[in-house]
């Protein structure tokens, strides 16, 4: 891989061609925050926190930095006004979901709950690190999405998790290390499933595929 | 329609069981069987080489899909703004109650289904009312019950 030149917030930075502007600015001490990046796991892009703006002048445009591969002579602003007042907006709205966001990033960026928004303390941010590690890591998918919108939802599917966890994850369950708000964590820790067992099925609601879907459905809202 | 796998595998088989083309073959099974069974997505799935989560998350994820049975007549009642403005919820009780359903429900003998929907582009005809893709505008109970007479 060739190296190529790029300026992030006025620096001058030597990178590997096929890098995003992330691994970049990272790679040189840049910070920027992010809540659904991991080094192991593709990008994925949701949270949106790591937004940062690219080119100059007319030509200037927001990109997510985890996602956007670097060219030559790209020019990244990772801090400006623009930027920070997104990752403050985001912010507003997790805090209703997530009680107990890491305090610096609130205070890096001003954010504070609205009362306009609603409470729902999920703990769960939909960030898919622990669905995208069981199924990129561990080719187990025992976690998984469904639903979309305000009802969108991580669920456990029990007859995978009885086949896979076990052999997967044989000392403990290693999704419960990617959760960034330990939801995961707090319902399953110490609860690892022995083999032909399913994950005990606290929230995050499951889908049993054992049950006929219309009940499953019903219990997601979906009918 | 009941169910035969044969005719998923077939229409698997149309699309060569390529798993990029997994949100096509789902509407095709779901246009012939009007919804999607456990049995399918299982069998889909395995065709495919895909995960079950996967197909859980497309087919909760888009509208269209139904993963419960639906009716042989379909008929939809729109409650967008404009419908609503003229008169959809009176027209949905007239509905719900000439089929005997509440909306999102199918009947029992798999004979109706009704939804409401939102806004079907023909404002100036609402309160709207959808039987099998025709469009009626503002139908009286009598009308209604025509309808369900003339159903099979
Ligand atoms: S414990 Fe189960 S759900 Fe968690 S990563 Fe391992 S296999 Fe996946
Ligand atoms: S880290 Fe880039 S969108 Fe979450
Ligand atoms: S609102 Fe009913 S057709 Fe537009």
């Amino acid at each position: 891989m060739s190296q190529i030149s790029v300026t992030i917030n006025g620096e001058h930075i030597q990178a590997e061609e096929g890098m995003t502007i992330l691994e970049a600015a990272r790679g040189a001490g840049i910070f920027i925050p992010t809540l659904c990046h991991h080094e192991q796991l593709e990008s994925y892009g949701s949270c949106r926190l790591c937004v940062v703006e690219i080119g100059t002048g007319e030509r200037k445009k927001v990109v997510a930095s985890c996602l956007y591969h670097i060219s030559e002579g790209l020019v990244v602003e990772t801090e400006t006004e623009k930027i920070n007042g997104f990752r403050r907006t985001i912010l507003n709205l997790l805090m209703h979901r997530w009680d107990n966001i890491p305090a610096i990033l609130l205070e890096k960026y001003g954010a504070k709950s609205n009362e306009r928004f609603i409470d729902n303390m999920t703990y769960c941010i939909l960030c898919g690190l622990c669905v995208r590690f069981c199924h990129e890591v561990k080719g187990a998918n025992v976690l998984g999405f469904i639903g979309r919108g305000t009802i969108r939802q991580v669920v456990i599917f029990p007859n995978q998790s009885a086949k896979y966890c076990a052999s997967s994850c044989p000392d403990e369950m290693e999704c419960l290390h990617y959760c960034p708000t330990g939801v995961i964590s707090s319902q399953y820790y110490g609860s690892r499933p022995a083999d032909g067992q399913a994950l005990p099925h606290a929230a995050p609601v499951c889908i049993n595929e054992d049950l006929n879907i219309l009940e499953v459905l019903e219990r997601v809202g979906h009918v | 329609m009941s169910y035969s796998l044969a005719k998923v595998d077939q229409i698997i088989d149309g699309y060569g069981a390529d798993k990029e083309a997994l949100i096509q073959i789902l509407l095709d099974i779901q246009h012939e069987f009007r919804w999607l069974s456990r049995e399918t997505l299982m069998h889909t799935a395995d065709r495919l080489g895909l995960p079950m989560n996967q197909l859980y998350n497309v087919t909760t994820f888009y509208k269209h899909f139904s993963l419960v049975p639906q009716g042989r007549h379909a008929v939809s009642v729109c409650v967008g703004t404009a419908c609503h403005v003229r008169g959809a919820t009176r027209l949905l009780d007239r509905v719900a109650q000439g089929l005997k359903l509440s909306p999102d429900e199918t009947s029992a003998d798999e004979k109706f289904s009704l939804k409401t929907v939102s806004c079907l582009g023909c404002c100036a005809l609402g309160p709207v009312m959808v039987f099998d893709g025709k469009y009626m505008s503002n139908p009286t109970s009598n009308e209604i019950a025509e309808i369900v007479e003339e159903c099979e």
